[in-house]
């Protein structure tokens, strides 16, 4: 850069490197200040500085390491301003003996503040909208514009969101630390519950054709193999990273070039991402060595066993009805006995499956689209295709998503035409 | 920091006695580990809601009135103050309240100036 003079490009260049780099003086401040917001306010008067300093003096060799001390010495002189804070001196001192600590040759506190504000925006204190777009802009490090757009909400809602869940972290006293050994089962559900939502959140964008500019799959990748890192050895953890993987596997082929929600069975299997599928299966192993299953792990056997079969018929059906059953043990929901009972179809039992989603279209699953679609495919390949058709377009006017509509039209004039 | 544990409930109190029992058990259990590490500040159980009395002040004027405030399905029936480090040991502390297993907690933080 040419000292004294900023074009465009180089302000927008430095505007990016120093947002992806603040990322841990963010964190690392936000721990000793108990305070997302009194983190952001340093850390923005560091970027002044930045603004000012670097494109004269170049861009400093470690930018997150001068952004953490910049803004640090900004909180210092915060901290000292505030003559009435009743926590002044406890904070001066966590401030000055945080800077001793010397943090860039300190690997285990960089990563244990990073862990420490993923579990703040995943506290269970929190509501699960505001846990995701916590996580999404501080754990992951969108912009609010970009997770307002993702999740298709006004910017004001979202950046009104967030205003309020800082306030309640502070107000409410929710901790930015790693959870203690005998809460960390339930809170890293929680987490991983945050990363499967975000992942699941990119997936159905996808599928509704709507162009967003964020990946949020590729983010919750992202998170979930960061946890991984900062976590080895949390079996729950390896198995969401392996189910996410299986799925991303199977990203190009999920709409077909009819701009339908492709089916499994018509998929081409040779578009499948064979470097996922193998990072998937290798994670899965991984996960099964610590001889805990849970339901991530189950749900990623189920995945695996799609997409490590040569073909649709030769598809490993027992096998995957017996995870569902697993799974149902873990958690008996309506939704899982659906999957099982499609499974069980699968298999050889029509007739047995039949009367089982029959039972949940009567129950729980009454006015559950996948149900109604679930038993019109299976009437389907029964032949029995009045019927199919019938059912087929009950679902019709509740799939809000065109690619879905789009397959089950096609359905319904197979239905008519054979 | 201090925060309020609220209990709620549906007002009526079991008439099965071993339940009784087991319910003040634990809740003198509660009590006796929350003054031993300092963690309760206050705890006091409400009585029923027909021995209430209401009370306004409009324009100077003062309004009594007999019951609660407002006649809802779930009454507070008692309340503890807490004094723990963050919201976590008072999230904990709220689920150990026997009451919790049938009625709900509402944990708040205590108002502060400045906060």
């Amino acid at each position: 850069m040419e000292p004294g003079r900023i074009t465009e490009n180089d302000a927008e260049r430095l505007d990016r490197l120093f947002r992806s780099e603040s990322a841990r003086a963010i964190a690392t401040l936000a721990r000793i200040f108990g305070d997302l917001q009194r983190a952001e306010d340093a850390v923005q008067e560091a970027y002044i500085e930045a603004l000012e300093t670097w494109p004269s003096h170049g861009t400093p060799r470690n930018p997150a390491g001068w952004i953490l001390s910049v803004a640090r010495n900004r909180a210092i002189d915060l901290v000292r301003r505030e003559q009435t804070a009743s926590k002044k001196y406890e904070l001066l001192a966590r401030l000055e003996s945080s800077a001793k600590a010397d943090p860039m040759t300190n690997d285990e506190t960089i990563e244990d503040d990073r862990l420490a504000m993923i579990f703040a925006c995943a506290h269970p204190a929190l509501a699960p909208e505001t846990r995701v777009a916590l996580t999404l802009r501080y754990a992951a490090g969108l912009t609010t514009e970009e997770i307002a757009a993702a999740f298709l909400v006004p910017l004001p809602t979202l950046a009104q969101r967030l205003v309020r869940a800082k306030r309640k972290i502070v107000q409410s006293g929710i901790p930015f630390s790693v959870p203690a050994p005998a809460q960390m089962p339930e809170r890293l559900a929680d987490v991983l519950a945050v990363a499967y939502l975000v992942f699941n959140e990119g997936y159905r964008t996808s599928q509704g054709g709507v162009l967003v500019r964020v990946d949020l799959c590729q983010d919750a990748l992202h998170l979930t193999r960061t946890l991984v890192r900062l976590m080895p050895g949390e079996p729950e953890l390896l198995g969401l990273h392996a189910l996410m993987l299986f799925h991303h596997a199977r990203r190009m082929t999920r709409v077909n070039e009819r701009g339908e929600a492709a089916p499994l069975e018509e998929q081409d299997r040779e578009r499948w991402d064979v470097v996922a599928i193998a990072q998937g299966r290798a994670t899965l192993a991984e996960a099964a060595r610590h001889r805990h299953p849970g339901p991530y792990q189950l749900q990623a056997a189920i995945a695996a066993a799609h997409a490590t079969a040569p073909s649709w018929d030769a598809t490993d059906w027992p096998a995957i009805k017996r995870a569902y059953d697993a799974l149902y043990a873990l958690d008996p929901s309506p939704v899982i006995e659906l999957n099982r009972a499609v499974a069980l179809a699968f298999s050889g039992e029509y007739d047995e499956a039949m009367r089982r989603i029959d039972a949940l279209l009567d129950g729980p699953l009454a006015a559950y689209t996948s149900a109604t679609i679930a038993k019109a495919d299976l009437l389907r390949r029964a032949g029995e295709l009045a019927e199919a058709r019938r059912w087929f377009e009950r679902a019709l006017p509740s799939l809000a998503s065109e690619t879905e509509r789009k397959i089950v039209e096609r359905r319904i004039a197979e239905c008519v035409s054979r | 920091m201090k925060y309020a544990c609220l209990i709620y409930d549906d007002g009526v109190p079991t008439q099965d006695e071993a339940e009784q029992k087991q319910i003040h058990a634990d809740y003198m259990a509660l009590y006796q580990d929350g003054l031993k590490n300092g963690s309760i500040v206050v705890g006091e159980g409400l009585d029923r809601t027909d021995t209430a009395t209401t009370v306004r002040v409009r324009d100077g004027k003062r309004s009594t009135t007999d019951g609660p405030f407002a006649e809802t399905k779930e009454v507070l029936a008692g309340f503890f103050i807490v004094d723990v480090p963050t919201i976590d040991e008072a999230l904990e502390f709220a689920a150990r309240i026997p009451s919790a297993k049938w009625g709900s907690v509402e944990v708040r933080p205590l108002w502060s100036p400045g906060a």
